[in-house]
């Protein structure tokens, strides 16, 4: 299965981040065509048949989301999350920092379909080059008559405004980042109300991943169905896969939905020499393992729930057999832990508790029931978390602990990894 | 803020609970629903109240058809849901969150702070006992308030100190810091709280449910003997409370859901009750030493021996009365003069106005509205034909613009201006206009910092331009009003370029308020004392009653004039006649009909001639026309103005009889002292600043041989020849009803019930009208009087000799003359010195450091406190609270009053400061 060049065309040829190259390939076009030709329900329209969902981690089809808006006459507002965090994921930085051009035409596609005057940027507070990057290019943007008031002569005017996050992964969840976007803690909203119905400053908000923003002159350029007719029917379309762990070409690889695990791992160069890969980690942190037997799955939204795992954010680790899923879980679970925002007691108290557990175990002093405790603590709580984040450590930990069981009995007696 | 279970609005949804049918009123919650049929479910970062922030998660119920469990303190059911609460699954989640909290606790046990922790409780429930995770570390306790201590290891993070801090009280002290398993509450930037911006209203302990945050010294591991249900006894807001008694102590207090404050309380409602403990309570009658004359000087609470001895109470009472007697008999009536307090109840209020008028036979009574609104009610009776509030506080909720003026609520009227600042969060465009930036400023829209003394300038100013740009409301002035005319011809001289210089405030600001207040759906009037004391207080009242007037922005809910009352009891004191131009209910006493009325109430001919005001009564007394008088609850010998005079007037008294609670300053000058009951001590009705009648109720007994109030007022009436015979505040009050006809309606029964009615309520079952002036004005046509009124001075200017300017009010931690707060052991640790408020520029001038002692001096007298730098006060201005007798700040104040209401100039004299050399101790 060929890598295909949409989002990442050019990118390492050419200097996209100059608005003239970027313009020379077409660049802008789209958005002109858009705010000059289309009414924002074409657009939707053209979106929604695209079967575009959400690149971000739920996989919410596009479309539909931008339909929840209220019609209440009250501003709304665009919201693009590059707040990318996720262990693994590596693919929106590419975007903000090499094509900065192609993330804001998509952030002005988007705004106009859902009539944003103002759109926002969520940059991760470590994305400090690609903050300046980006910023520049807005500048070169709003010269170029790109944005700002009745661009291209009409009557749509927007704003665009970077924002750096201050290092918190929960900002990456949406209703965290438009708390800290108001210049508030970054702890998740109560959900309902959405931030369709109440977001940014209380008012109808759209808050979409980079890459899924990104396709959105693709779409517009080449029609809906090109993008539809790609890979299996209700998870269409291209994504950009970070493929890292024990491969031997780690990157990001643009390939079309239905690749398989296996020639995903090809793509990345294979396993390590001699080593055999037994667990697939397919969805970011928050994803429950696949295992060898599951190499030939197809890599798509459908699929990868239909076996209780997800594909996320597209981020897929690959682990071989010299793993310490011990130490893996710990090191997975310390991250959540470290990264709950603290204001619900499931999440942070229990987050907290697994990862002591743990190091228990790695320490020695672990007790036969501890394996127990993992399973039922990070099943009980999960499902009653005030966001997703306290969700996240079951189905890694319990996939693993369920799989590689031994691995955990034998900390308990000898403190030592164990390899399977 | 507050989550109301219904708004009438909502329909009403059914639902299943547990398999049951359960139908939600309106907008409530799952929980809510739940807890009205009866069904359990655990919670803890719920409080009844406050914003539902669904954080702790032990409220979890399954939802058919949801992946995930929902919060049901948060979540509003849905028409044919399907809700679990006790399904596994929601037992087992909710299960889990006690048994991770109870794994945080110190020992992973019961709360070590507090005996009903909420935490505890749930856990029990629950069935949760030993938690299966290993202890962890604990943070160290902080006791660094004098007040409540902080040990963090038993919080829960279940922010409901926050939500109390930010959203309820608005001090936006208390936040979150950390992540994961180190967030944690802090005070200001990680702050120990005694040294944080805390503002020690208490509200944070008492939404803490495990103790984590509590009163200090322990006291919420004891279990109370009772708690009985009363009111506080500062300030005019009226906040319910509860007191928590054991062994006859106070243990500590909490806020209850009252009308006027929500369960609020402010640092001195909730923390200042142990005044009634003090030591030096008078707990036996005293009598004056024979042969020790009377001085100018105080005496030493602690030195009270060696000029009183101690008498039965009915040596005390004979003596009391007797000499009173004698000097009536002997020299007239008008030698005599009464002194009721605001602070006592309506009752005695009652019974003190009607001893002097009946028994002393004259109309020489008043008490300390004198000293704080009495320009205000002159100019509210003058124009609007009623003393009282139009609108309550927490009308302000439905005004779109609040002006605040001369008024500093959040440090006097604590509680209602934490509904303010609920307001202006909630989008009310608050108009502040002070010659001081008081902390409201932060919530306010404008802030006008206008030159003092010009509050009529300013106010014509606004004025001029409503009536210029046509934005006065002709239909309400044509049907509702006399005399426009005049108004309008003196407005037209106020253009705001003329205006601007004056008051210091630009002429576009003034425009641009004049607009918002003139155009405002609603629009409310609040405002202290920075109106009213002044030799021009009634004319900056008639300002701003002109002003909603003009407006129409009266006779509507969110409209309307609001003068924030002192006194806990200063309505209720003036409703029950306790001044000396009027009997209850403003019927003047030089009226025909009103004295008969009253004559055949009391079955006795009554004077016709207005008596006289505090103040004229020292006059009168300095000149030995007043040879004697009775003080039951005040101190002149603190609140006066020109305090010295006062001091020398009553040394010249022949027969001064003070019934207090303290050897007060007063009292050094008593030849007769009666103990009385403190607040907590006795049960009596409190008329609020929202004309809320409030039942106080006995809670503890009073010290050694201290009596009530009323009884002691009864035994001097019977001893100066009354036949009185009533059996306790009950049955005065049935009088009071016949004597006040706008209370008339109100019972006993219903009081004790509801414990507040607001009033007018004529009859019995009436709701009571929080809001009046609807349809009329209750003045001869119906109609509202514009009184227009010429911008003119202070009486002391300041000048080469005094060039600054002094100006007095109050402080949080204490309450007026300090007899109670500066015995209160947490307020006097909070504030125990005197302070004078500086401008730090003007502090770098004198060649001052903060804290240095600064001396002050006026025509009248001279006094030394600590400077305290503060950049809300004007350049060449002090400010000091009236508190400390070791540095009086109405030895300075000037004792000239205002034509009207007869109320002194407490905000404005002129002064000279030099480098202080030290500061005396309290006497
Ligand atoms: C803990 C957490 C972290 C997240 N981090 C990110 C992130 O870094 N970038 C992102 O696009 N979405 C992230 N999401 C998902 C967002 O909440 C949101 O669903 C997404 O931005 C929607 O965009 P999309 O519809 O284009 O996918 C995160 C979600 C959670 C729960
Ligand atoms: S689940 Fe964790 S990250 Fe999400 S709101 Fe709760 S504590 Fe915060
Ligand atoms: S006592 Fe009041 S001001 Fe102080 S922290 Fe608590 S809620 Fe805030
Ligand atoms: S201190 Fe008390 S109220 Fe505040 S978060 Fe902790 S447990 Fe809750
Ligand atoms: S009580 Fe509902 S989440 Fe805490």
């Amino acid at each position: 299965m060929p890598v295909v060049k949409v989002l990442t065309e050019g990118i390492g040829e050419v200097n996209l981040r100059d608005i003239g190259e970027y313009r020379k390939r077409g660049g802008y076009e789209q958005w002109q065509r858009v705010a000059t030709t289309m009414s924002p329900a074409d657009v939707i329209d053209l979106v929604s048949k695209s079967g575009l969902r959400g690149r971000g981690g739920a996989g919410f089809p596009t479309g539909r989301k931008w339909q929840f808006l209220p019609n209440n006459g009250r501003p709304r507002y665009m919201v693009c999350n590059c707040d990318e965090a996720e262990p693994g994921t590596f693919k929106d930085h590419l975007l903000l920092e090499e094509t900065p051009h192609q993330v804001i035409e998509g952030m002005l596609i988007g705004s106009y379909a859902i009539g944003s005057n103002h759109a926002f940027i969520y940059i991760r507070g470590e994305f400090k080059r690609g903050f300046d990057i980006f910023s520049a290019a807005i500048e070169e943007a709003r010269a170029a008559g790109m944005l700002g008031d009745n661009v291209f002569g009409g009557e749509f005017s927007i704003e665009l405004t970077p924002h750096r996050g201050a290092g918190a992964y929960i900002c990456g969840e949406e209703t965290a980042l438009l708390n800290s976007l108001e210049g508030k803690r970054g702890e998740p909203r109560l959900k309902p109300p959405f931030p369709a119905i109440k977001g940014l400053y209380g008012e109808p908000t759209v808050v979409n991943n980079v890459e899924t923003l990104a396709f959105l002159p693709h779409i517009v350029k080449n029609g809906p169905e090109w993008f539809a007719k790609v890979g299996p029917e209700k998870s269409p379309g291209y994504k950009i896969v970070s493929v890292s762990g024990h491969v031997k070409k780690a990157g990001n690889y643009e390939v079309p939905l239905g690749t398989t695990l296996r020639e995903l791992l090809e793509i990345a160069g294979g396993a390590r020499d001699g080593r055999t890969i037994v667990a697939i980690q397919p969805g970011g942190g928050s994803s429950a393992c696949l295992f060898e037997e599951d190499l030939d799955l197809s890599y798509d939204f459908d699929t990868m729930a239909a076996h209780k795992t997800m594909l996320g954010s597209g981020a897929v680790v690959f682990f071989d057999d010299t793993t310490d899923f011990v130490k893996a879980a710990h090191a997975l679970v310390r991250f959540f832990a470290h990264e709950s925002c603290g204001q619900c007691t499931p999440c942070r108290e229990g987050g907290h508790w697994l990862e002591l557990t743990l190091e228990r175990l790695l320490h020695g002093g672990g007790l036969d029931s501890d394996i127990d405790l993992l399973v039922s603590v990070s099943h009980q709580m999960t499902g009653l978390n005030l966001c997703p984040l306290g969700d996240s450590i079951e189905p890694f930990l319990a996939s693993v602990v369920k799989r590689f069981e031994p691995q955990f009995r034998r900390y308990v007696k000898h403190a030592e990894p164990a390899t399977v | 803020m507050s989550v109301s279970s219904t708004n009438g609005k909502a329909p009403n949804v059914t639902f299943t609970l547990n398999g049951a049918t359960v139908v939600a009123r309106g907008d409530e919650t799952i929980l809510q629903a739940a807890d009205r049929h009866g069904v359990e479910i655990p919670r803890l970062c719920y409080k009844d109240g406050y914003r539902p922030d669904g954080n702790c998660r032990v409220c979890m119920v399954e939802i058919e058809g949801e992946r995930v469990l929902a919060p049901s303190c948060c979540r509003l059911p849905a028409e044919g849901m399907k809700v679990a609460s006790t399904s596994a699954r929601a037992k087992s989640s909710q299960t889990l969150v006690a048994e991770l909290l109870l794994g945080d606790m110190p020992g992973q046990g019961a709360s070590p702070y507090k005996r009903d922790s909420e935490l505890d409780r749930w856990a029990a429930w629950l069935g949760v006992t030993a938690p299966r995770f290993p202890q962890r570390s604990q943070p160290a306790p902080d006791m660094s308030h004098p007040a409540m201590s902080v040990n963090l290891d038993a919080c829960i993070q279940c922010g409901r100190c926050v939500r109390a801090c930010r959203e309820e009280q608005v001090n936006d002290v208390i936040g979150f810091a950390g992540r994961g398993d180190h967030s944690k509450i802090v005070f200001d930037l990680d702050d120990p709280m005694g040294a944080s911006t805390c503002v020690a209203c208490g509200e944070c302990v008492q939404a803490c449910p495990t103790g984590a945050l509590m009163p200090a010294n322990n006291v919420g591991l004891v279990e109370p003997d009772k708690k009985v249900d009363s009111a506080c006894p500062y300030c005019g807001v009226g906040c319910l409370l509860t007191y928590n008694v054991k062994d006859n102590k106070i243990l500590y207090v909490e806020g209850r859901n009252g009308p006027s404050n929500h369960s609020r309380l402010c640092v001195k409602g909730r923390f200042g009750f142990d005044y009634v403990h003090n030591p030096q309570r008078l707990t036996k009658p005293l009598i004056r030493r024979d042969g020790v004359p009377k001085s100018v000087a105080l005496i030493d609470p602690d030195d009270v021996d060696k000029y009183f001895r101690e008498a039965t109470w009915d040596e005390a009472l004979d003596l009391a009365a007797g000499k009173l007697r004698a000097i009536r008999d002997d020299d007239g009536p008008q030698a005599l003069a009464g002194f009721g307090s605001a602070k006592g109840s309506n009752e005695e209020a009652y019974l003190v106005q009607k001893l002097v008028r009946t028994g002393f036979k004259t109309n020489n009574v008043d008490h300390c509205t004198r000293l704080c609104h009495a320009s205000s009610v002159a100019a509210l009776l003058e124009d609007v034909g009623s003393g009282a509030v139009s609108n309550q506080v927490s009308d302000v909720a439905f005004a779109d613009v609040a002006i605040v003026i001369g008024s500093n609520p959040t440090i006097n009227h604590p509680v209602a201006a934490t509904f303010m600042k609920n307001a202006a969060k909630a989008g009310t465009k608050i108009i502040l206009m002070d010659p001081r930036r008081s902390d409201l400023a932060r919530h306010a829209t404008y802030f006008l910092q206008f030159n003092g003394d010009t509050d009529v300038a300013l106010l014509n100013g606004l004025m001029h331009v409503i009536v210029a740009e046509g934005l006065a409301n002709e239909a309400f002035i044509r049907e509702r009003t006399e005399n426009y005319a005049a108004l309008k011809e003196m407005v037209a001289d106020y253009s705001p370029e003329k205006v601007a210089p004056i008051t210091g405030i630009p002429a576009d600001i003034i425009r641009e308020v004049a607009r918002l207040y003139a155009t405002a759906n609603a629009a409310i009037i609040f405002w202290g004392m920075g109106i009213s004391q002044h030799v021009h207080g009634t004319d900056n009242a008639r300002c701003l009653i002109s002003l909603a007037l003009l407006t129409g922005q009266i006779g509507r809910p969110g409209t309307g004039l609001h003068p924030l009352r002192g006194q806990n009891n200063v309505q209720g004191a003036s409703d029950m006649g306790l001044i000396p131009m009027m009997y209850a209910d403003y019927k003047r006493v030089d009226s025909e009909d009103a004295r008969h009325k009253f004559e055949a109430l009391w079955d006795m001919p009554l004077d016709s001639k207005p008596g006289l005001t505090v103040t004229e009564i020292m006059t009168a007394a300095h000149d030995g026309v007043i040879r004697g008088l009775y003080i039951m609850g005040e101190n002149p010998a603190m609140s006066d103005p020109n305090v010295h005079h006062a001091r020398e007037a009553m040394v010249k008294l022949e027969h001064v009889v003070v019934q207090e609670i303290f050897f007060t300053e007063t009292a050094s000058y008593a030849d007769v002292i009666l103990p009385a009951t403190a607040f907590p001590e006795k049960t009596g009705t409190f008329t609020n600043t929202d004309r809320r009648v409030q039942l106080g109720r006995q809670a503890i007994d009073p010290p050694g041989d201290a009596r009530q109030d009323w009884w002691i007022v009864q035994e001097i009436a019977r001893r100066i020849g009354l036949d009185w015979n009533y059996s306790g505040p009950a049955d005065v009050f049935e009088e009071i009803r016949k004597a006040t006809p706008s209370m008339a309606g109100i019972t006993w029964e219903r009081l004790e019930r509801e414990g507040s009615c607001t009033y007018p309520l004529e009859h019995e079952g009436d709701p009571g009208e929080p809001t009046i002036f609807i349809e009329a004005f209750p003045r001869k046509g119906g109609r509202g009087l514009f009184m227009p009124a010429k911008y003119t001075h202070a009486d002391e200017m300041p000048d080469a000799e005094y060039p600054f300017i002094f100006t007095t009010g109050r402080q949080l931690e204490h309450w007026h003359t300090g007899s109670m707060t500066r015995r209160a052991s947490v307020l006097d640790a909070l504030e125990p010195d005197p302070v004078i408020s500086v401008h730090p520029d003007d502090l770098t001038r004198l060649g001052l450091a903060p804290g240095d002692p600064l001396t002050l001096e006026s025509r009248r007298g001279k006094i030394t406190g600590y400077a305290r730098a503060d950049r809300g006060m004007q350049r060449g201005t002090f400010f000091m609270p009236f508190v400390y007798n070791e540095a009086a700040a109405n030895l300075l104040t000037n004792d000239a009053v205002d034509p009207f209401g007869k109320i002194p100039e407490f905000k404005f004299c002129a002064v000279r400061a030099s480098v202080g050399d030290w500061v005396g101790a309290a006497i």
